[in-house]
């Protein structure tokens, strides 16, 4: 067991942390939330910047301890987040890279990296959310395209994306996970309609997306038609590979900071209080060191990180929630203004245990693959 | 970064493991029980002729000359099987007290909580057991005097040790929670597939793997913060684990017979031990103000 940088792991921590130094005192401030032209533009640009400094693809080809290195290395710095480019970089791409054709990787991959386009992830559907295989949206074909009816729901940042990582069904007669196909739609095509959605944060972050018979190329199919489940779960397992992970340290921040606000307003006396933080503090080194583990064991065996994601993903999605509440005590009655820091972090810390697989999904996920309990219904 | 066991590593807790299934398997848990307060001698020294006192030792000294690392999948086996004796404080004793290298003397130790393990039993006692009162212990593997000062410093090791045996009791109580829910049938099917067991299951799991990545990172890098949260989740591991791998047992996990309440009541006594509770908590949370965070 060794914690300590390899000579090469240690050459890039250095250098990285070398040029973030110089490069992020240089970045445009951060624009408002409800800005998303704005937004996009940054994240983009961010992501171009990482371009031009060779980092661009870093999620993709690098070995997970690299990767491990580059999230922490930016999180501390206070670089910019993913934002709009998360489907994108984190599993549209590797799901093009590893199971799209030669031409499909040329066309899509390059833009991604560049900074140049942005994607979003069309699976959820009104009636199909943690049951996904349910979904309805219906395609089929015309010549050389598919055509396409149905509507998506909880499409994040499908305003300002130029395309969609879309599942559809194409043979309604067979089983529910054999009739469907993954398919990249241009968001710009005719018969696409976005209507935002409001978060109970109160920002437009989602969306709900109508598809009436929209045009997408069979060219666009991502697998073979009707073999979309098999993508998607190489889809889902990058989604819940590594992406949560540089949040671990940007929490860890935000703990080292509420110590001291409560020491500047008094809380800080209460035992209870300081316990709490001292027990999630706790947490947070935990779910840190549980990264390290899974990534050394996925790079031994030679593969994206496994089912274990979903061990991390249930631990942090709730040591994530309690750490908003825990700052809600630290404010007092200043935990129910929104212009305080924190409060709207709050807010948006509630979907983490829904998003990406709620928990109750994930437990069953680890009861039944890995501990091998029998199948419910 | 290699956060994984080595070749070595794994063998040693292979190792350790087949010791204790033959030297100390079910039937020599449930005959402890049925002695409470006695400590089987034999057991003792063949475990300090395998290395599990002296592991730490430098060769030269007569030791295996093995680190923390080492140490914490012993006693991660150690917990895991429910060994009883006083077996951090021997273990801390080897090379300053004659004979806790080897097994020949058993040493008990005031380590600064307010309780002494096998105290009747120990041939040494470590710190001052001026006073000390028997109290009839919850746990029936584990006999316990109350002390009046006592002041004793903690010693991190001590900590980390006992982590390493609350990991391996939040272990076996997973499996034995996964075992009877794939063994045990009602409404005609294991009750493993219905989801408020599985769900119970899988908490079980990821607290015991949450606690495994925090007390080997705290081996490896022996830092006091590390440390504390390392103890603080694998005692919640061990006692949350315990009480849910009961509750999957139902009727049964009520049962004497049955060995779930000793992994718990085990448990329980190993979460008063020093350096855990509010005193863990208290040292990370002073941590934070340090700025070691950030
Ligand atoms: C902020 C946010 C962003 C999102 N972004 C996207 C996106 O970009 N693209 C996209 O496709 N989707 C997105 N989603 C959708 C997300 O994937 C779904 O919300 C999620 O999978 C749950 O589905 P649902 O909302 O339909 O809830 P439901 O499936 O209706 O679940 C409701 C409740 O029932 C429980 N439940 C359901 N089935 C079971 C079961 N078998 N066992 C036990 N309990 C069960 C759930 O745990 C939950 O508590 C986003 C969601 C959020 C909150």
């Amino acid at each position: 067991m060794d914690l300590s940088d390899s000579p090469e792991d240690a050459e890039f921590r250095a250098r990285l942390r070398e040029w973030l130094g110089k490069v992020l005192p240089t970045l445009p401030p951060k624009p408002s939330p409800d800005d998303w032209p704005g937004r996009r533009a940054h994240d983009l640009g961010w992501q171009r910047t990482l371009y031009d400094a060779g980092y661009a693809d870093v999620h993709w080809q690098a070995s997970p301890a690299v990767r491990l290195i580059f999230l922490e290395e930016t999180e501390r710095a206070g670089a910019p987040y993913v934002g709009a480019n998360f489907v994108g970089l984190l599993h549209a791409g590797p799901t093009i890279a590893a199971e799209g054709t030669p031409a499909q990787r040329a066309r899509w991959l390059p833009p991604v990296l560049r900074g140049e386009e942005v994607w979003c992830q069309g699976f959820s559907e009104p009636d199909a959310g943690s049951d996904l295989a349910a979904l309805r949206t219906r395609a089929w074909r015309d010549g050389d395209d598919y055509v396409v009816s149905g509507s998506k729901i909880w499409t994040s940042h499908a305003e300002v994306a130029d395309w969609c990582e879309l599942l559809v069904r194409t043979d309604p007669g067979a089983p529910k996970h054999r009739g469907i196909t993954w398919l990249a739609m241009p968001m710009d095509a005719p018969g696409i309609t976005v209507r935002p959605l409001r978060t109970l944060a109160g920002s437009a972050e989602f969306a709900e997306v109508f598809l009436d018979e929209v045009r997408v190329p069979v060219a666009h199919r991502v697998g073979e038609e009707n073999d979309g489940w098999r993508v998607t779960m190489v889809t889902l397992s990058f989604e819940r590979g590594t992406a949560f992970v540089g949040e671990v340290v940007a929490c860890r921040r935000v703990l080292g900071e509420l110590a001291l606000e409560a020491r500047r307003n008094g809380r800080w006396d209460d035992p209870a209080l300081r316990r709490r933080l001292g027990a999630l503090d706790a947490g947070f080194r935990a779910l840190w060191r549980l990264t390290q583990w899974n990534v050394s064991e996925a790079e031994a065996a030679g593969g994206p990180p496994g089912i274990g994601g979903s061990v991390f993903k249930l631990r942090y999605s709730q040591a994530r929630q309690e750490l908003y509440d825990v700052a809600a005590d630290v404010l007092g009655d200043d935990a129910l203004d929104l212009d305080r820091p924190w409060v709207a972090d709050r807010l948006s810390s509630l979907s983490y245990t829904i998003a990406a697989g709620t928990s109750q999904i994930q437990r069953n996920i680890v009861a039944e693959r890995i501990l091998g309990l029998p199948k419910g219904r | 970064m290699r956060f994984r066991l080595t070749d070595d590593q794994r063998a040693l807790r292979d190792g350790v493991r087949g010791l204790l299934a033959r030297r100390f398997d079910r039937t020599a848990l449930r005959s402890a029980v049925d002695r409470p307060g006695r400590l089987d001698r034999t057991l003792w020294r063949e475990l300090g002729a395998a290395g599990f006192f002296a592991l730490r030792l430098p060769e030269a000294d007569g030791g295996v000359g093995l680190g923390l690392p080492e140490a914490v999948l012993m006693f991660e086996e150690a917990g895991r099987a429910l060994l009883p004796g006083p077996l951090v404080a021997t273990h801390l004793a080897a090379g300053r007290v004659p004979g806790a290298a080897d097994g020949e003397t058993v040493v008990a130790a005031v380590d600064g909580g307010g309780l002494v393990e096998w105290l009747a039993e120990a041939d040494v006692v470590c710190g001052d057991a001026e006073g000390a009162r028997p109290l009839r212990s919850v746990d029936p593997l584990t006999p316990l005097h109350r002390v009046p000062d006592a002041a004793a410093a903690v010693d991190p090791v001590a900590v980390l040790l006992t982590a390493a045996e609350q990991l391996g009791t939040a272990t076996r109580a997973c499996e034995l929670a996964v075992q009877h829910a794939r063994a045990r049938e009602q409404f005609g099917r294991p009750i493993g597939a219905f989801q408020a067991v599985k769900h119970l299951c899988a908490e079980l799991l990821v607290r015991a793997e949450v606690a495994r990545a925090a007390v080997y990172a705290a081996a490896v890098t022996a830092a006091p913060a590390d440390i504390a949260a390392a103890r603080l989740l694998a005692d919640e591991a061990a006692v949350r684990g315990a009480r849910d791998c009961l509750q999957v047992h139902g009727g049964m996990g009520f049962t004497w017979e049955a060995d779930v309440h000793l992994l718990l009541k085990r448990a329980w006594v190993r979460g008063r031990r020093a350096g855990g509770g509010a005193a863990g908590e208290e040292l990370l949370a002073a941590e934070l103000l340090s700025g070691a965070a950030r």
